[in-house]
């Protein structure tokens, strides 16, 4: 077998979603938009997405209406916390489970 | 060319040779000269290097990490407290694999204070994951930095260079001056498998999960463990890695040939000393001596000490009637640390020597040759009465 060379493996990660793994399996809760509130969904333009702008992990979209991607959001409440039209409500995960 | 200069300024020299590209570091004694050295080189554009002073020996070592992890070849030198001042980086210099060079010019550690020469400092440090070269005189100081670079960008893994503060640091011989050209020749220039790049970012050394996970293209990444487990294999490997550098260095030049341990009239030898850096050629006299009483004594002096060179030792001591490892410094509470290690490699051998252990010269305490004399001749006399403990030598009250 030939050897491996010296320090081949690094802990170094490319960005991009997942490398921390699936963070959605974190979440307690889960973050849920009610677009008849959300400023960009109700009004068909791009404005406000303070909660693309906080989420830490990057995992609301830039886009009408915005989008939450589940996989990995790990439901901090930060987007729940700073919207400023009270348009995201956190919903227990259990739910969801029965469902 | 031979010069006399003081083991700071052979350490220098090596720097310049091996054509560092980032130097940081902040002034500690016994290491400032070493440090004014570099930054006179610098000023004056014999260097062609960044010198980036900085406000502690945490930030010195961390520009470093910074300039390695793009590609530079990045040096810096502490002491004793300085050391200390940098731990945290000193492990993050090793898990990240960042070929860094430094110089640890070996000072006891506060408190009390202390300014004078023992070995706690690097002892200290022996479990950080860098590799650890001691010297015994300036040539060796100025052949191991440069041979540090080329071992250390070959296995990855960080290097210190230690020597004795003021009795090596502070005190004048003379040494080669090796040619630039043929220190070009040795050593290849640093060309790292990955180097920081603005055009393709990345995250290094982030929070590594517990578990192994998929990265960004769907394939396995390495957890923690399985980083830290190649940071074990590759630094045993290094072992076999720094013979071979030893000896290209040695063809080169004509210095070297004993990468692990330093053997002086061993070949016959019933019992043998053993201990790092410069006490090792102080105690060449003392085996002078012991020998013209009859006694069939020899000394070695411990080269490599991180990886430990197990097989080496085992090979050098085995069959022996005592081995008697005279150490500046201790794991408190328990035994020489040198003390310590020989004895686990000895464990396995069957026909493994007795081994005694010598505690002296903490903080500067003056190393006399009687000590040396009386402790190694009654070690050699009465082998079976000096018992599986350390025995402290220049005590006074
Ligand atoms: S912060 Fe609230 S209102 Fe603004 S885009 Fe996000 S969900 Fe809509
Ligand atoms: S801010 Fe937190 S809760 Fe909201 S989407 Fe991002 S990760 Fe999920």
């Amino acid at each position: 077998m030939k050897e491996k060379p010296f320090g081949y493996r690094k802990s170094h990660s490319e960005p991009g979603p997942g490398d921390g793994g699936r963070t959605g399996s974190w979440r307690v809760k889960r973050p849920v938009i009610d677009l008849e509130k959300c400023i960009p969904a109700k009004r068909n333009k791009p404005a406000c997405f303070t909660c693309w702008v906080f989420c830490p992990d990057n995992v609301i979209s830039r886009t009408i209406p915005p989008v939450i991607d589940y996989q990995y959001c790990k439901g901090c409440e930060i987007c729940a916390e700073e919207c400023p039209a009270d348009a995201i409500t956190m919903v227990d995960e259990t739910i969801f489970i029965k469902e | 060319m031979h010069i006399i200069e003081s083991g700071n300024v052979a350490a220098a020299h090596g720097v310049k040779l091996a054509r560092a590209q980032v130097i940081a570091a902040y002034p500690i004694t016994p290491q400032t000269p070493l440090t004014e050295k570099l930054s006179e080189f610098v000023e004056a554009g014999e260097m062609k290097a960044q010198y980036i002073p900085v406000e502690s020996e945490h930030s010195a070592l961390s520009v470093c990490i910074a300039a390695s992890s793009t590609g530079a070849r990045a040096f810096t030198a502490t002491s004793a407290n300085g050391l200390l001042y940098m731990v945290e980086q000193l492990h993050w210099a090793a898990g990240a694999r960042l070929p860094i060079v430094m110089c640890v010019v070996n000072r006891g550690i506060g408190a009390p204070w202390t300014v004078w020469n023992d070995h706690q400092d690097a002892m200290s440090q022996r479990d950080a994951g860098w590799i650890q070269i001691y010297c015994a005189d300036h040539q060796q100081i100025i052949d191991t930095v440069i041979q540090a670079y080329y071992l250390a960008e070959t296995v990855s893994i960080p290097v210190m260079v230690c020597y004795d503060g003021y009795i090596l640091s502070h005190t004048y011989m003379p040494f080669e001056l090796t040619d630039p050209e043929k220190i070009d020749a040795f050593l290849p220039p640093y060309k790292p498998a990955y180097a920081l790049d603005p055009a393709n970012p990345a995250n290094l050394n982030t929070v590594t999960l517990p578990d192994i996970r998929p990265d960004i293209r769907g394939q396995m990444a390495p957890g923690y463990m399985e980083i830290r487990h190649d940071l074990h294999v590759d630094l045993r490997r290094a072992i076999d890695v720094t013979a071979d550098i030893d000896k290209k260095f040695s063809v080169a030049f004509g210095r070297g040939g004993n990468p692990f341990l330093e053997p002086y009239r061993c070949d016959d030898a019933e019992f043998v000393a053993v201990c790092l850096g410069s006490l090792s050629y102080h105690l060449r006299d003392v085996v002078d001596a012991l020998r013209k009483e009859g006694i069939a004594v020899g000394v070695a002096g411990v080269r490599l000490y991180r990886p430990f060179p197990d097989q080496a030792v085992i090979n050098l001591l085995v069959g022996r009637k005592a081995a008697i490892v005279f150490e500046k410094a201790l794991s408190y509470g328990n035994q020489g640390a040198l003390y310590g290690d020989i004895k686990a490699a000895l464990y396995p051998c069957a026909d493994r020597p007795l081994v005694h252990n010598y505690i002296l010269g903490l903080g500067g305490r003056e190393i006399q040759t009687a000590h040396l004399l009386d402790s190694l001749r009654t070690s050699c006399r009465t082998p079976d009465a000096i018992g599986d403990k350390p025995v402290w030598l220049g005590l006074k009250m």
